[in-house]
């Protein structure tokens, strides 16, 4: 018995360390200026990780196999408490641990302690059960104000924009798709309309929840790159459980050049 | 199951001579030189074989009843704090004076609750019981001067969902009322019992658990009193 | 006590003696068999989840008889699927690994293992069952509800959980009884709590010192503490969030929401404090789940190593500091919800602070079983499997814990995978470890070890084949809580789900091994000898199962700490807590 699970724990972790490092199944391809950051921290913690997850499920293999009680007689080592031993191990973990954090700490600052750079292109992102909106400033570069009461999906006026009398309203542009140019800042400002959804597109290595009430800015430049795979075109998908149709709700990220963005954009302008 | 033959029980019987439970013969916990300070000192505390229930229990249980209480409270609090901060629709508003009434009345309670205890002390029945008696007629006044103060209010228009400063008011009221109002069935307990608990001296940790509560729900009141006094 | 009387009392006395019981075995019993009871449930619910998720269309007869609305034709419809996601995770995390570790066995052991004749305070330990048993009730009877369980997960989410009916299906009368039935576990949870420390503090027998105490009972008695200080908070938390259902206030209502085109007329709440007041207890929580694991795998793998406890003062330790800290890392549920991420670096620092003691605890176990001679019981098998998928679970909270790599995982698969290895699997391991181990001192019938080791080899090959893949189905980025996948992406997906729907299958079925091995022990079993495992802890000096009174010759007397295995020139390899045996050197 003792060999037999000793050879499964390590078959498993054979299976698992194989398949981890085949990477069939995979991460997506980044397309986000601080994706390879993140990318790098993951392949860091898969290696500190790795090593332990080997070393611990084999460690039990070995113990397994190697203390199995054989039936010859005598006694267990009594043995209760080296403490030299357990001071030694509890400050290589901490170390290691608290290490890892700080490792992953320059990457956090980039993406959250700073604000997005000036001149940055501002998006509003909304959420509602179940679909996605995406609101640019327009030429006056303002967004006009919100009147929940004129919020109306059927009157198309999906974010309760009073066009006739506001001034700041009347050139922005509610659009379904986020469409973005490559290789400029970008700034996303989250809201919601009803309940907390979460905005998520794993090419970007990038995911925020959307709170109703509040305005969550989040920026990000996409990479040239990010022209070329699938034509520059990626899922948003919604990652916060909001209701029966939260597995349904999406749009599309279309990343473009500077030119044909600014193209779309007249587009869109015409069609409000 | 409950078929079952059972089997003698092999446990050794207890011996009269307090047992060891210093390092000296099998150290704490058998641990090979690091039994810690507090091998026999806290942890060597020992009971009576007494197979009745230990009266620490009580008091103990109370005890841990007041921590898990209080964490409820200070779960209301921080929200009542965090919802204030935020809160570009909150009103200050002010508190009905029948309150600062209540809260005297629940401070006598708890002096009368005393009074009562030391009569039991001194083992006088009528003195016991009387004041058991008021301790139980205060607390019940106090809660209906909780739900008097609840009419003022609505009769000023104020109701639950005003604003968020009487939400967190009525809600904190009627958390602390609850738990009043099972301080108060303890002292009908009491007072039922109370020809029992006074001949049975055993039987007297029902009071002293009991005051432990009842002292904590007028502390407790206080506290929601100035919370809700201070302007947030 | 004897044999049962027969008789016109019988009645009666059966009504006391195994219903309103204020017997700790029995209720310890009782709290057991409402977690089987749940945990069946809940798996059949994860069959039935699992199933949609490979064959989206595929049809359940039976389904659409249980429930027409929620599985019309016996197709399971999105908003069913999140239904029973609910009930799935309130079930298992509430009700079943709440419920069995700490209040199944602990109620049962306890007293026998301190040398106790009964809990301080048995009448409030029936109350807790009791409490517990109505909450089951109350959760259970969403299912027959014109709208069904609610939709928003074990974590209800406000505003979804909040703003009532009009957010979705479920989410009328169904989130207000689940909030009911979450409150009432959370007071049964208290009490029970309140009892265990009364219990360990004031019920010790002469000479039990807690440097004597096994380490399953300081599990239980710091597990209880966090119960005190966590559900409290749980409560208010449903407190406030029943009053924005029923009451029109809105602690947790943002102003000038706009949900399916009606304006709700509230004003100003503040979503994210039901999320921070939701995890200030939630993560305490798990721990709280896994404490009494840990207390129980240690005494399983100390007994069937032959040798003490590796480390028993840095166990205690540990634990204490995984209770300490738990309060303190809450925020890493919320990297991507919108909070401060000063904040959020620092809850990622106590993160990994919080992984040390663990660590620690994993250390032990392999310093247990260093130098042993390892018998492979059932039990046995078990425990080791634990400290396998405790590792594997663990080493992926190390993903998490970072935020920029939360960022992409959060509220993937990757965290499906990671709760289900630490915790469900770690969880239920532990479950199944001390059922084998304390069957026959619970029903004084032995268990059938070869079923037993079937069970182990499905179950625990199993578990690595359901949930192993879903870390590469978070590498890949597919959300969790997902009723069908149609997005471009996921497509590809699907056979990696059939896959794992097959594995949860066979891995079900195979608990169905366990079940028939439980009932057929119970009444056929082989009569147990009262220490079949040759351990030393006090539950083993009395019968199988014990008597009414636990120790009929009177308090026992405790001379030795809870693991003297292998003791050198001891007769035997085993020292037990009550004999007066001197141990030379120590
Ligand atoms: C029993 C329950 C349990 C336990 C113990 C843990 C333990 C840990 N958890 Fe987990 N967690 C959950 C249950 C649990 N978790 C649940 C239920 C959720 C999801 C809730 C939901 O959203 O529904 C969750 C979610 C969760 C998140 C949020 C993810 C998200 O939603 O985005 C995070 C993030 O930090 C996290 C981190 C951790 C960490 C760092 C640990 C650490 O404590 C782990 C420490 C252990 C180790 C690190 C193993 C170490 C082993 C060794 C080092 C051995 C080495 C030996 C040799 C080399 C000889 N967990
Ligand atoms: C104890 C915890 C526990 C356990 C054991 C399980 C067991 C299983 N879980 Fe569960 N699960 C959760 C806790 C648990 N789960 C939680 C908290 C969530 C999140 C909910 C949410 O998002 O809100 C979740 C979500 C969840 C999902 C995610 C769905 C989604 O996000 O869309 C899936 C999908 O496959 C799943 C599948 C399974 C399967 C196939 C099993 C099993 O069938 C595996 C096989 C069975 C076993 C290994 C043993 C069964 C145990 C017993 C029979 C115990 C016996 C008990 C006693 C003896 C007292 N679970
Ligand atoms: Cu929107 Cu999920
Ligand atoms: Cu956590």
């Amino acid at each position: 018995m003792g060999l037999a699970i000793a050879v499964v724990l390590t078959l498993i972790t054979a299976v698992s360390v194989s398949l981890i490092s085949a990477h069939f199944w995979w991460f997506p391809v980044d397309v986000a200026t601080h994706g390879p950051a993140i990318d790098h921290l993951f392949t860091l913690t898969f290696i500190f990780t790795g090593a332990i997850f080997v070393l611990a499920q084999l460690g039990l293999a070995y113990l397994i196999w190697r203390y199995r009680d054989r039936g010859q007689g005598g006694k267990a080592t009594y043995l209760h408490e080296p403490a030299m031993l357990q001071v030694t191990w509890t400050l290589i973990a901490l170390i290691l641990f608290v290490g890892l954090a700080f490792m992953g700490h320059r990457t956090w600052a980039h993406m959250h302690y700073t604000g997005a750079q000036p001149g940055a292109l501002r998006i509003e992102v909304w959420g509602e059960q179940f679909a996605w909106y995406f609101r640019y400033p327009g030429p006056d570069g303002r967004f006009g104000p919100i009147h929940p009461s004129l919020m109306d999906d059927s009157m198309g006026n999906y974010l309760g924009l009073d066009r006739p009398h506001d001034q700041a309203s009347k050139d922005d542009i509610v659009t379904a798709t986020l469409g973005i140019p490559a290789d400029r800042p970008v700034q996303l400002i989250l809201r919601s309309k009803d309940v907390i959804h979460s905005f998520f597109v794993p090419e970007l290595r990038m995911k925020q929840d959307l709170v109703p009430g509040m305005e969550m800015p989040i920026h990000f430049t996409a990479t040239e790159d990010a022209l070329n795979h699938d034509g520059g075109r990626y899922e948003i998908v919604c990652t916060q459980l909001c209701g029966m149709g939260h597995y349904k709700m999406r749009a599309f990220l279309q990343v473009m050049t500077e030119k044909k963005f600014e193209q779309w954009l007249k587009q869109e302008a015409a069609m409000q | 199951m409950g078929s079952a033959v059972l089997t003698p029980p092999k446990a050794k019987p207890p011996e009269d001579s307090t047992p060891p439970p210093g390092k000296g013969n099998d150290g704490p916990g058998g641990s090979g030189g690091s039994g810690g300070p507090g091998g026999s000192g806290r942890g060597g505390r020992r009971h009576p074989p007494n197979w009745s229930l230990p009266p620490g229990a009580y008091r103990i249980a109370i005890w841990m009843g007041i921590v898990s209480i209080s964490m409820l409270f200070a779960a209301l609090t921080s929200a009542m704090l965090v919802r204030a901060e935020i809160a570009t629709d909150w009103v200050h508003g002010a508190i009905p004076s029948i309150l600062y009434f209540n809260t005297l009345v629940l401070i006598l309670s708890s002096l009368t609750l005393e009074f009562s205890r030391r009569s039991l002390r001194k083992e006088a029945e009528k003195g016991f019981t009387g004041w058991l008696y008021a301790t139980t007629a205060l607390g019940i006044i106090f809660i209906a001067g909780q739900l008097l103060a609840w009419r003022q209010l609505a009769a000023h228009g104020i109701y639950v969902t005003t604003n968020p400063s009487s939400s967190f008011f009525y809600v904190l009221t009627a958390a602390h009322g609850v738990h009043l109002l099972g301080g108060v069935l303890a002292l009908f307990y009491l007072v039922f019992r109370s020809r029992k608990i006074f001949g049975t001296p055993q039987k007297r940790i029902a009071v002293d658990v009991t005051a432990i509560y009842w002292h904590f729900m007028d502390v407790l009141w206080i506290y929601i009193l100035i919370l809700l006094k201070v302007k947030l | 006590m004897g044999e049962v009387q027969r008789g016109p009392e019988q009645r009666k006395r059966f009504v006391g003696k195994y219903i309103f019981s204020v017997d700790h075995k029995v209720i310890g019993r009782q709290f057991y068999f409402l977690a089987l009871f749940a945990a069946l449930v809940a798996m059949l619910l994860s069959w039935v989840m699992r199933l949609h998720l490979g064959w989206p269309n595929v049809q359940l007869p039976l389904l659409s008889t249980l429930s027409p609305a929620g599985a019309p034709g016996g197709v399971l419809t999105p908003e069913y699927y999140l239904s029973l996601l609910t009930i799935h995770g309130t079930l298992m995390i509430f009700f079943v690994l709440t419920v069995a570790p700490q209040a199944g066995f602990g109620n049962f052991l306890l007293p026998l293992q301190l040398g106790a004749r009964e809990m301080a305070l048995p009448r409030l330990n029936m109350l807790s069952f009791w409490t517990t048993f109505a909450a089951l009730g109350v959760l259970l009877s969403t299912f027959f509800i014109s709208d069904g369980p609610p939709i928003t997960g074990w974590t209800a989410y406000a505003p979804l959980s909040a703003a009532g009916s009009i957010t979705g299906p479920g989410e009328g009368m169904g989130q207000s009884l689940w909030i009911l039935a979450i409150a009432l576990f959370c007071l049964g949870a208290v009490l029970g709590s309140v009892n265990f420390i009364a219990t360990t503090l004031g019920s010790r027998a002469r000479g039990m010192t807690l440097h004597c105490l096994p380490l399953t009972c300081w599990a239980w008695f710091l597990t209880a503490v966090m119960i005190l200080l966590s559900f409290a908070v749980l409560l208010a938390a449903c407190l406030l969030l029943m009053m924005d259902r029923v009451g029109g206030t809105s602690f947790f209502l943002p102003a000038g929401m706009v949900i399916s085109g009606d304006l709700i007329h509230r004003g100003g709440g503040a979503p994210l404090l039901w999320q921070h007041l939701f995890w200030f207890f939630g993560h305490p929580e798990v721990y709280i789940t896994i404490l009494p694991a840990m207390g129980i795998i240690s005494h399983i793998l100390s007994c069937f190593s032959r040798k003490p406890a590796f480390g028993y003062q840095s166990m205690i330790y540990s634990m204490m500091a995984i209770g300490f800290l738990s309060f303190m890392v809450w925020g890493h549920h919320m990297f991507v919800s919108g909070m401060n991420p000063y904040t959020g670096f620092a809850f990622a620092v106590l993160t990994m602070a919080i992984a040390v003691p663990s660590a620690v605890t994993i250390f032990d176990w392999l310093g247990t079983m260093w130098g042993g001679k390892l018998r492979f019981t059932t039990s046995m098998l078990f425990a080791i499997g634990f400290v396998s998928v405790f590792v594997t679970g663990g080493l992926s909270g190390l993903f998490l814990a970072q935020p920029p790599l939360d960022v992409y995982l959060h509220d993937t698969y990757f965290v499906i995978a990671h709760l289900h290895m630490i915790m469900g699997l770690a969880g239920t391991f532990a479950i199944f470890a001390g059922t084998y181990f304390w069957f026959p001192k619970m029903f004084g019938r032995m268990m059938s070890e070869l079923l037993g080791k079937m069970h182990f080899w499905l179950t625990f090959i199993g578990a690595y084949a359901i949930f192993m893949p879903m870390h590469f189905l978070g590498f890949e980025g597919n959300p969790r809580r997902y009723a069908a996948l149609t997005d471009n992406f996921l497509k590809p997906l699907i056979p990696m789900h059939r896959f794992i729907t097959i594995a949860a299958l066979i891995t079900g079925a195979a608990q169905l091994l366990f079940v028939s091995n439980f009932f057929w022990s119970m009444f056929r079993g082989e009569k147990a000898p009262d220490n079949p495992w040759e351990g030393t802890s006090l539950e083993w000096t009395v019968s199988s199962p014990p008597p009414p009174e636990n120790f009929s010759g009177g308090t026992p007397v405790i001379y030795h700490g809870p693991y003297e295995y292998g003791v050198p020139g001891s007769e035997k390899d085993y020292v037990m807590q009550n004999s007066p045996e001197k141990i030379a050197g120590g």
